[in-house]
């Protein structure tokens, strides 16, 4: 064991992850005091999704993109899933001279990469209605790249044709079972390190194969509960910088584990019955009475001296949180989604249009899907089900920033998922 | 390659050996969405690419238009598709396609196609290319230390070709330069659970126990060493409750003042649920961190929750799910 003098010597020269960890927290955290001295009236104001600047954003984007992107020449069909998503989240729809459009540019797509094909179906379930959907074709699928992406994709894809089936299914569940590290987490192949997007593809996969049970749920969630961090975002892997797309990856993964039946979910059944709930316990006399603004109150973690969190803290967060002691506890989500949503909608959130990484970086159509999806599944976390909306208080911000539920398997609405569903079932 | 030719960029189209060649166009249809305004230098080779990948025409020109085409847009996998292709149909030297690739990799550390081509490479080279993937990866991880594709090809490698032997001292470099570097303690999991010059995770655990608890007492606020210390234990929960090293290190973190206890409170409750029978220190350091002394007569487990519950409150609502899920 070294001395305390060289273990002393080691804590005061920062680490470079040291180095940019307080250099994004710093950056957050400015944001977060801003807010928090505003007066209320003025923080109202800021809490709101720009629902116009972000359509505008992503028609445009569908419309017309620069030379720039050039470099997602390859990648067209998930430039238009992500911008269609983004905008049926919204619960916007493009007119229907742009759907066609996109219709006839996915079905002559060239696609023998799988998750090409991912981003074009779920386009085109998005876009839904007879056209779309009558377009899609059926492929058959066979090695890529492999990895858990090849896996989810393929799985996704087939799932929501309707045409999983044992073949596909095979040896699919030993591949991403071998896939979770020490960690906890998922990886991207076996031996890598855990990672949020692996762990959503590989969890959703081995959902859609009813295998998850297989996995070590319990570690997992431990992993994952682990990765939303004092910004109050989420990373994709330990001891890395927070980023707006994990609000989905790492977010998602809560949503799934919340459906399953070993948390108390009501499951992912294909012919998705309507359960009616009855309400029992959760409304009356459980429910704690609070004043709806504490929901706007601002995470604001104390730091230290120098600058670096400090552990013992109790932030406002506790408070902030509406705790429904359901019966069986089953509808509390596992995460803090007021702070995520926070992050979502005061540090990712551009006021000109679109989301970004994080304060510094760029928006893009990527940031945007993610970052709204992972907005949908916290308002989303304590609805038993998607016919029920949520509670205002479930909700960071206006009531109107209320986005469409999604279907977390596939990350496409509900309301286009069950179409589509209902559409595939005559075949 | 023949870098010097790239200094003319001249077009397919300005080029008397193409002339006879038809470009063919992009069909995105009528009115397409998220149509891309390409450069007319871009839309050209790629006319004159479609045209030879349609005729599946393997000659030294088209290899020479994949270059091109890849120098305008390397995330085209059609391109290095038909790259790789060319390459075998011609038998080209992969050694210098690898310093080829090494080049453009230079700017594009992150994208999968240049990975994938060079782990297609090093493949067919076999053994012998393995010193030069470590040597790449090396480089690769020198500017970005947890770059993802690096860490994946460096496995592969590993695993593929060989060449352990230095591999845990690299790894140890690597946290010595940076101990929060959890791609690097994956990296040491990888190597003492797979490397075939050392005994395997049981022979290695006393050892790296010994290195993990280092690390831990230099920094308790640390997640790496923490999950990687739980991990020497995968699938013996037993030994886990039973390594006195392992209670007496969530003891002395948990009487230090002005030390993060959140990994080593998390530790004991994982302990706990393994069956662990907590020492009468540890019950007291624990109820010293419980601002609430009502609760004394609760389990240990149920009071390191409602620590938590406090001390880590952003995770408030996954403490509690597991203060539910405690057998009392």
């Amino acid at each position: 064991m070294e001395g305390e003098g060289a273990a002393t010597e080691r804590q005061r020269r920062a680490t470079a992850s040291q180095v940019d960890q307080w250099a994004v927290q710093d950056h957050v955290f400015k944001i977060y005091g801003a807010f928090a001295s505003i007066p209320r009236s003025a923080q109202s104001v800021i809490l709101e999704l720009q629902r116009d600047k972000h359509v505008e954003y992503l028609t445009r984007g569908l419309q017309q993109l620069g030379p720039s992107f050039v470099v997602l020449d390859a990648n067209r069909p998930w430039l238009c899933y992500w911008i269609l998503h983004s905008i049926a989240l919204l619960g916007e729809s493009v007119d229907d001279e742009l759907e066609d459009n996109a219709i006839d540019f996915l079905s002559r797509c060239q696609m023998p990469h799988l998750a090409t094909t991912y981003a074009a179906v779920n386009s085109l379930v998005t876009l839904g209605g007879n056209k779309a959907l009558s377009s899609i074709n059926r492929w058959m699928h066979d090695a890529g790249e492999i990895d858990v992406r090849a896996c989810y994709t393929a799985i996704s894809v087939a799932s929501i044709l309707n045409i999983l089936d044992d073949e596909l299914a095979k040896g699919v569940g030993n591949y991403i079972l071998s896939c979770q590290t020490y960690e906890g987490g998922i990886a991207g192949e076996p031996g890598s390190e855990a990672h949020g997007g692996y762990t959503f593809c590989g969890l959703a996969a081995m959902i859609l194969i009813n295998q998850a049970n297989r996995l070590d749920l319990a570690s997992l969630i431990d992993w994952v509960a682990f990765r939303q961090g004092v910004e109050c975002g989420f990373q994709g892997r330990t001891n890395k910088l927070v980023d707006g797309c994990y609000s989905f990856w790492q977010g998602g993964v809560f949503a799934l584990l919340q459906r399953l039946p070993a948390f108390g979910g009501e499951g992912f059944g294909t012919s998705d019955v309507e359960v009616e709930w009855v309400s029992d316990s959760t409304s009356e006399g459980d429910d704690e009475d609070r004043d709806s603004s504490d929901d706007n109150e601002a995470l604001h973690p104390e730091q230290d001296q120098e600058g670096h969190q400090s552990s013992s803290h109790s932030p406002e967060s506790s408070t902030a949180v509406h705790i429904q002691h359901s019966r069986h506890n089953q509808l509390e989500p596992l995460f803090h989604t007021m702070a995520l949503q926070q992050y979502i909608v005061l540090c990712s959130q551009e006021q000109e249009g679109g989301f970004r990484d994080k304060p510094g970086k760029a928006r893009d159509y990527y940031h945007t899907c993610y970052c709204l999806s992972g907005l949908s599944v916290c308002q989303y976390s304590r609805s038993k089900n998607e016919n029920s909306p949520p509670l205002p208080t479930s909700v960071l911000g206006p009531y109107s920033n209320l986005l469409e539920p999604i279907h977390p398997l596939y990350n496409v609405v509900s309301r286009q998922y069950h179409d589509a569903q209902d559409f595939f079932s005559k075949y | 390659m023949n870098w010097e030719e790239d200094e003319e960029k001249l077009l397919p189209s300005q080029r008397p050996e193409w002339s006879d060649v038809s470009p063919l166009p992009q069909d995105d249809g009528p009115n397409p969405v998220v149509p891309i305004a390409y450069k007319p230098e871009f839309a050209e080779t790629m006319d004159y690419f479609r045209a030879v990948y349609r005729a599946d025409e393997r000659s030294p020109r088209a290899l020479q238009l994949t270059h091109q085409a890849i120098l305008l847009n390397p995330g085209n996998y059609t391109v290095w598709h038909f790259r790789r292709l060319i390459l075998e149909t011609l038998s080209k030297d992969l050694q210098q396609e690898l310093d080829y690739v090494s080049k453009i990799a230079e700017k594009n550390s992150k994208n999968y196609q240049i990975w994938h081509h060079r782990r297609w490479l090093a493949e067919k080279l076999g053994p012998d290319a393995a010193g030069r993937e470590l040597k790449f990866t090396e480089k690769i991880l020198s500017g970005d230390a947890k770059n993802y594709h690096a860490w994946s090809h460096r496995q592969w490698v590993l695993q593929s070709l060989g060449g352990w032997d230095d591999e845990l001292e690299y790894c140890h470099q690597l946290l010595e330069e940076d101990i929060f570097n959890n791609s690097a303690w994956n990296q040491r999991y990888f190597i003492i659970t797979k490397s075939p010059l050392l005994g395997g995770l049981q022979a290695m655990r006393e050892s790296e126990v010994k290195y993990t608890v280092a690390a831990i007492l230099a920094n308790p606020e640390n997640e790496s060493p923490w999950r990687y210390l739980r991990g020497l234990y995968k699938d013996d929960p037993k030994s886990w409750i039973h390594d006195p090293q392992v209670s007496t290190l969530c003891l002395k973190v948990l009487t230090s003042s002005g030390t993060n206890h959140v990994f080593a409170l998390s530790t004991v409750l994982d302990l706990l649920s393994h069956g662990l029978q907590p020492s009468r220190e540890l019950r007291e350091a624990v109820d010293t961190l419980n601002p609430n002394s009502s609760s004394t007569k609760d389990s240990l487990g149920n009071t390191i929750c409602s620590v938590l519950e406090h001390a880590d409150a952003m995770r408030v609502n996954y403490w509690r799910w597991r203060k539910s899920q405690l057998i009392v």
